[in-house]
């Protein structure tokens, strides 16, 4: 009997430990790679945190792969000469602590030269102290909040913390000001409600948007906030019925949105949804949303660019799994950033080491080039130069590009 | 008045579904004195295995027809959580009925990880939320009342009618049966129900079965009520279930119940009018918790505990 319990728990010990290692297996890239190329020196390693489980995974594994795709074709044009360039991706669950781990593991390991990443802007928050410690170069493809690249005081007294943090995607204080613009000029919505998520980004994106929609005119009726791992959300539906808004503003992510919007029609609130680009995905209308939502996202549509055609030929023709979602060509533009700086920074003979990080980062803010998402550039806090932002509608079950502008502009 | 009215029926719909999980907690520690962790999980279970029986096992032409398809999923949906059920029972929990009750406990634990972690793995799309047919009427009654309207839909009116109906026919059958009494027999004394003729091992193994068989129905009342299922859910509601068993009485079928329905009723009216809203609602169920197991530390219908010979 007793030998049973042990035999018993040594297997639930097994399993648990094998689960552990699921959840924590790094994925390290196939390479490939032209044996053309000289790669004599040894390998080196591009990190990429981002959530690869959990809600927002469909948006982590658009970036992971385009990160690979970047990768593979620099190994194929021999972009960093003497080296083969690696992938590794770290999954950060869209949680601060594990995505400060994920960065702690990075930036132990002395052949990484730059990290792709975050997701979110909560998870980068964490991830850039770590990274900076080591002066390790990021590029973000998809952290939106304004206070990462210019400080807590952005609006007033911008100040850049992180001289090796850079982002190739608009940012919540033009986003959010975007949106308000639509949805109170263009269509015509005075009483409008906003429920957020609590989050760096959501709280980020919602206040933004309620600036700019006051100044027009618009009345916010309500304001509410879900709980993070809320499923049902009839009594913050509730709370804001009562005040009958002709529109809901929610600052937050799809795995919510979704359901919320589709809650909403439930409890007889008819309303169209808008949010910024975390809800800007086909899983947003697979969970709920409904014909008519609304959604603003970073850049001109990947689709109608020129510059990304190349980029989703490539994608499409590589077969992965996953779409390249919202974020893939920002993905793919931060790797070719970090490839470009340093090939330049190692030039035609030099040998990486920990002494070339300073010039990889000073490459990297001089850098300009013509990506999958028109031009990448760096201003002076190393936000992007591109301002480009788009409004989306739900028709007929699809996101359909609606506008595309600057905000001010 | 329109809106806390509305804000009761949010209250009882979700109330309605702790309580049809809580069952399931509140009859497995009255037999063992087990507080069955995994218990969430196969809520979680039972939604993944009713979707899986809609997508993979219901034709498509009876897909349109809810009172061939919903009773199937149901069907489906307990049927794997009985199975999962027996199986945990067997492997997991029997070997260990005579340990100490913190290795059973721990046990209970390590399992709901694995069953977590399992569908996470193997169940396609589950690392994120999947979407779940309402595979019901889907519509909405709205009446007008003093100064607004209140909505209901028919997924929320069946979500409490099944849990009630489920916990009286529950009650009826463990005072009334034959084998309800034998689950009452071993509740109270394990060793003399043996003695008199009651098989322990095949009512422990009942009770667990009824229990997951409604966190499966439970599965699927949550997949067509709020449309998406996510391996997240079990955890949740597992906590919340808990928790209404505890605040009713472990043990009590009519505590549990009660408790389900106040905890539903608190959360939605704390995420309406107490400090915080919807981010601080959590906060006020313990509360609660807390202040009544400090002066009823058996829960509202509970039997102090005994000392056992």
């Amino acid at each position: 009997m007793r030998n049973q319990t042990v035999k018993a728990a040594v297997l639930v010990a097994g399993a648990l430990l094998l689960a552990a290692c699921g959840t924590n297996k790094e994925e390290t890239g196939a390479g490939g790679g032209n044996q053309a190329c000289d790669q004599s020196k040894g390998t080196l390693v591009i990190g990429v945190i981002a959530p690869q489980s959990g809600g927002l995974s469909a948006l982590g594994l658009g970036i992971k792969n385009s990160a690979q795709l970047a990768a593979d074709q620099a190994n194929e044009k021999c972009a960093v000469k003497g080296y083969k360039l690696q992938v590794q991706t770290e999954d950060d669950q869209a949680t601060a602590q594990v995505g400060a781990q994920a960065a702690t593991r990075l930036s132990s390991n002395a052949n990484v030269v730059g990290v792709i990443g975050t997701l979110n802007s909560s998870v980068a928050q964490s991830v850039q102290p770590i990274l900076k410690g080591k002066n390790i170069l990021m590029v973000s493809p998809a952290n939106t909040a304004p206070s990462l690249t210019r400080g807590g005081e952005y609006a007033t007294a911008p100040k850049r913390d992180f001289e090796n943090y850079f982002r190739v995607c608009a940012t919540d204080d033009l986003q959010g000001p975007f949106a308000a613009k639509y949805l109170v000029g263009k269509a015509g919505k005075k009483n409008i409600a906003i429920i957020t998520d609590g989050k760096t980004y959501g709280e980020g994106l919602a206040a933004e948007f309620k600036k700019q929609a006051e100044k027009d005119g618009a009345k916010i009726a309500a304001t509410a906030k879900v709980g993070e791992r809320d499923t049902d959300f009839s009594t913050v539906i509730t709370s804001i019925k009562g005040a009958n808004p002709d529109a809901v503003y929610y600052g937050g992510e799809y795995p919510q949105a979704g359901p919320l919007s589709k809650q909403m029609k439930d409890a007889g609130l008819n309303v169209p949804v808008m949010g910024g680009d975390g809800i800007f995905d086909q899983k947003f209308i697979d969970l709920g949303g409904k014909e008519g939502d609304l959604a603003t996202s970073v850049g001109a549509p990947t689709e109608t660019l020129p510059s990304a055609k190349a980029f989703i030929d490539a994608y499409k023709a590589k077969g992965f799994k996953d779409d390249y979602s919202a974020y893939g060509a920002f993905s793919y533009d931060a790797a070719n950033v970090i490839i470009a700086s340093l090939g330049k920074t190692l030039g035609d003979a030099g040998t990486w080491g920990e002494d070339k990080r300073a010039d990889l980062i000073k490459n990297t803010q001089d850098y300009s080039a013509q990506g999958a998402t028109g031009e990448v550039k760096f201003d002076k806090y190393g936000d992007s130069t591109n301002k480009l932002l788009t409004v989306y509608k739900v028709t007929a079950g699809k996101w359909a590009a609606d506008e595309t502008g600057t905000f001010g502009g | 008045m329109a809106t806390l009215l509305q804000q009761l029926i949010n209250g009882l719909v979700l109330g309605g579904l702790i309580a049809l999980i809580a069952l399931g907690y509140t009859m497995v520690y009255g037999i063992i004195q087990l507080i069955n962790f995994a218990h969430g999980e196969v809520f979680m279970v039972g939604g993944f295995a009713s979707l899986a029986t809609y997508s993979y096992f219901i034709p498509e032409s009876w897909r349109s027809d809810w009172w061939v398809a919903l009773p199937l999923m149901a069907l489906g949906g307990a049927l794997v959580a009985v199975i999962l059920a027996v199986i945990m029972e067997r492997f997991a929990y029997r070997p260990l009925r005579n340990a100490p009750r913190l290795a059973p406990l721990i046990t209970a634990l390590g399992v709901s990880v694995v069953l977590k972690e399992a569908v996470r793995l193997f169940y396609p799309g589950a690392t994120a939320p999947v979407p779940f047919p309402r595979v019901f009427v889907d519509e909405q009654y709205t009446f007008e009342i003093f100064d607004g309207t209140i909505t209901i839909g028919s997924t929320a009116i069946l979500m409490i009618a099944v849990s009630v109906i489920g916990a009286v026919v529950l009650q009826t059958y463990i005072t009334k049966s034959r084998m309800g009494r034998a689950m009452r027999a071993t509740a109270q004394d394990p060793d003399t129900a043996r003695l008199m003729g009651v098989n322990p091992n095949r009512t422990i193994v009942l009770t667990f079965v009824i229990g997951a068989a409604l966190a499966g129905i439970a599965g699927v009342l949550y997949g067509i009520q709020i449309t998406n299922v996510d391996t997240e859910v079990g955890f949740l509601y597992g906590i919340f279930a808990f928790t209404a068993a505890v605040l009713g009485g472990v043990g009590s079928i009519k505590g549990a119940v009660i408790g389900g329905f106040a905890i539903g009723l608190i959360k939605s009216l704390a995420g309406q009018y107490f400090p915080g809203g919807t981010q601080y609602d959590l906060v006020w169920i313990f509360v609660l918790l807390i202040v009544v197991l400090v002066f009823r530390p058996q829960g509202l219908f509970g039997e102090p505990e005994r000392v056992r010979a």
